[in-house]
């Protein structure tokens, strides 16, 4: 593997890492707590969507964070040649 | 049936298993016990770290942390799976490729340092013994409970189980038999739940249940709940209390624990590849929320339960008479974790928070709370007895707590034994120990941290609950930045990287040390553990995040003031950045 598609191949793998930690926060600490007052205004259940990301949303979203970059590296992984 | 019988037969089938598989599962050499050889199918490896993950306080403890908080306690929620996101990008891929034994094995290899790896070894072992004393206390008091034996007795056959299948197996043992413990612990954390669920709102799924229309009063669940706790002098159930960045930072904290905790880690060096370690992780929260969307569900629905079995007619009716309290209050009155005093003498029972005493509580003649004592660890032990469940419920529960418990302290205890047998013997004192020799020392290390476990867990020390923030501080504040640099920044040095432990741990230990008093001995504390003294209202447990960003810092100002980590460890750290030739297990 050449310098220039290591080089390549990484900052695929920075970006994606970027993006997701990104949503990461957003979830959690964004939606689950700091911007909660924002949301207050969209009901869930007897109370609101904020609470709801804080005690359901936020692990859902974690899963399928981590599917999705498993499937994109894979990807990643085989365009690059570097795969198992 | 006698009840003691069905949970002697729980807990005897389950336990039958477990040395069952052991026995199947023996280890023939050092990769065995330190990595099951690397075969491990990536959900099942999957629902082995869920089993490893969830300890007895996860089954037992976290749904009463939600009831009685709410919203504020959903920091433990995110907090412990959120880690789970940083594990699968952020390290388990490359350490699965780097492919070694233990987490010091790489930080000692990756930093060219004995003192990066002897601080890596002391990290390790203090947070996996402070973390390991819970776990047998909790198989012990599970024991005493369901199988009416004293606590020792309990302990030394908790301590006994594990013995015969860590020893005998290593991570090859343990990894089949949390398998099993995960199903074991699982079901019976779902069944109450679902039954719960169904009576409260007519919904079966716990997850929909808690946010669903409450069939006793017609409006949703969360907003009766709400109602009557504010009617009762409690603050609201979904309302936020207290400071808004220690709730983030305390998350932080805790999703930088859980990710930084080896015997989290050590179970990714079990998968075959590189892409079975990142799908892996991904099949771990899955198991893990399995749980954990529940348990915020069954605290609401349980707290709901309480109040209304209390209050039958409504907070400021006649409340329940204590001669007509339900068996399963009597049960646990029993074992003094719930206890009620009739302060006004009127043989009623009255539930309310006297701090915040509402105002009908004079005219209905109320002098206090009457339930004086309220354990919250019970909630998930007495769910089914609430619920009215058959019997084999009760024996369930008694055999996934007991699972939930010994499945943590045998992940615990390997990564221990490891750090010794691996880090300590063949790293640093021995290096020409044969392959024979080794497995022996694994053996013998793991006998020895069984038996330390065992005897912290007959004579816990007075601290142990505290220490818990201690294990996740110093997963968050030195080994988890030192990993994460190691991998994402070539350039780093040797020096930078022990400064940053140096500082991260320094900084966190002062940091708890200055609140909860110096090695936990009470009365030695700098200052009052109070909101008020807290720096910009930071707590103790929150501090671990602070620690990290220390760390870091730190780090990265000595490496640039002393130069870049040499080329031959820039060459090493580039190829575990790409998956191609991980292979098998490589000593060295």
């Amino acid at each position: 593997m050449s310098d220039k598609s290591r080089g390549a191949y990484w900052s695929a793998n920075l970006r994606i890492i970027g993006i997701s930690l990104v949503i990461w926060a957003l979830v959690s600490f964004g939606f689950a707590i700091i911007l909660r007052p924002l949301l207050s205004g969209i009901p869930v259940g007897g109370t609101d969507l904020g609470f709801w990301f804080a005690q359901q949303g936020s692990i859902l979203t974690f899963i399928v964070l981590i599917f999705n970059y498993t499937r994109y590296m894979n990807k990643l992984d085989r365009e690059y040649g570097v795969e198992e | 049936m006698d009840q003691f019988v069905i949970n002697l037969i729980f807990v005897g089938a389950s336990f039958a298993l477990y040395i069952g598989i052991a026995i199947w599962a023996r280890a023939g050499s050092t990769s065995d016990f330190y990595a099951a050889s690397r075969g491990v199918n990536p959900i099942v490896n999957g629902a082995a770290t869920a089993a490893d993950w969830m300890s007895a306080a996860s089954f037992i403890g976290m749904a009463g942390l939600i009831a009685f908080v709410g919203y504020g306690n959903s920091t433990f929620l995110m907090g412990w799976t959120g880690g789970y996101v940083l594990l699968a990008m952020l390290l388990a891929p490359y350490l699965r490729k780097f492919g070694r034994f233990t987490v010091p094995d790489f930080i000692g290899d990756r930093y060219y340092s004995s003192t990066a790896r002897t601080l890596a070894i002391i990290s390790l072992l203090v947070a996996s013994i402070t973390y390991v004393i819970g776990q047998m206390t909790g198989a012990g008091v599970a024991f005493s409970r369901f199988l009416e034996v004293d606590n020792t007795t309990g302990l030394l056959i908790a301590a006994a189980t594990v013995f015969a299948y860590s020893v005998l197996g290593g991570m090859k043992g343990i990894t089949y038999t949390q398998l099993a413990q995960y199903c074991v612990l699982i079901i019976a954390y779902t069944i109450p739940a679902i039954f719960i669920s169904l009576q409260l709102t007519g919904n079966p799924l716990p997850q929909l249940g808690l946010f669903s229309t409450h069939t006793g009063s017609g409006q949703p669940l969360l907003q009766t709940l709400n109602e009557v706790l504010v009617e009762l002098g409690f603050n609201d159930y979904t309302g936020h209390h207290g400071s808004t960045l220690n709730m983030v930072l305390f998350t932080l904290s805790l999703m930088i624990g859980t990710a930084g905790l080896p015997h989290v880690i050590i179970r990714f060096f079990t998968v075959p590849k590189v892409s079975d370690a990142r799908k892996s992780a991904g099949w771990a929260l899955v198991f893990i929320a399995l749980l954990y969307t529940v348990a915020p569900a069954v605290g609401a629905m349980a707290r709901l339960n309480i109040i209304t079995t209390i209050f039958p007619n409504g907070v400021q009716e006649q409340p329940l008479a204590y001669d007509n309290k339900p068996d399963w209050m009597a049960n646990w009155e029993q074992t003094g974790l719930l206890a009620f005093e009739d302060k006004n003498g009127d043989g009623f029972i009255q539930y309310y928070n006297d701090g915040n005493a509402p105002a009908f509580a004079d005219e209905l003649g109320w002098e206090g709370n009457e339930m004086v004592t309220f354990n919250r660890d019970i909630l998930v032990l007495a769910n089914p007895e609430i619920a009215q469940l058959p019997g084999w419920v009760i024996g369930l529960i008694a055999a996934g707590g007991l699972a939930a418990a010994l499945s943590t302290a045998a992940g615990l205890l390997l990564a221990i034994s490891s750090a010794i047998s691996h880090d300590l013997i063949k790293s640093m004192l021995n290096p020409n120990i044969s392959e024979k020799g080794e497995l022996m020392a694994a053996r013998i290390s793991m006998a020895f941290a069984i038996a330390l476990a065992t005897y912290l867990g007959l004579n816990p020390p007075g601290f142990a609950a505290q220490t818990v923030a201690l294990a996740f501080g110093l997963a968050a504040s030195s080994l988890f930045p030192a990993i994460m640099m190691g991998i994402f920044s070539k350039k780093m040095n040797s020096a930078g990287a022990v400064a940053g432990m140096i500082v991260g741990l320094g900084s966190t230990v002062l940091y708890i040390f200055t609140y909860l008093g110096w090695f936990f001995i009470p009365g030695t504390n700098m200052l009052a553990n109070t909101p008020d003294n807290w720096i910009f209202g930071i707590s103790p447990l929150s501090f671990g995040a602070v620690g990290a960003t220390l760390n870091f810092a730190a780090a990265f100002i000595v490496n640039k003031l002393t130069g870049d980590a040499p080329a031959e460890i820039q060459e090493m750290v580039e190829g575990i950045r790409v998956p191609k030739g991980a292979g098998g297990a490589v000593a060295h």
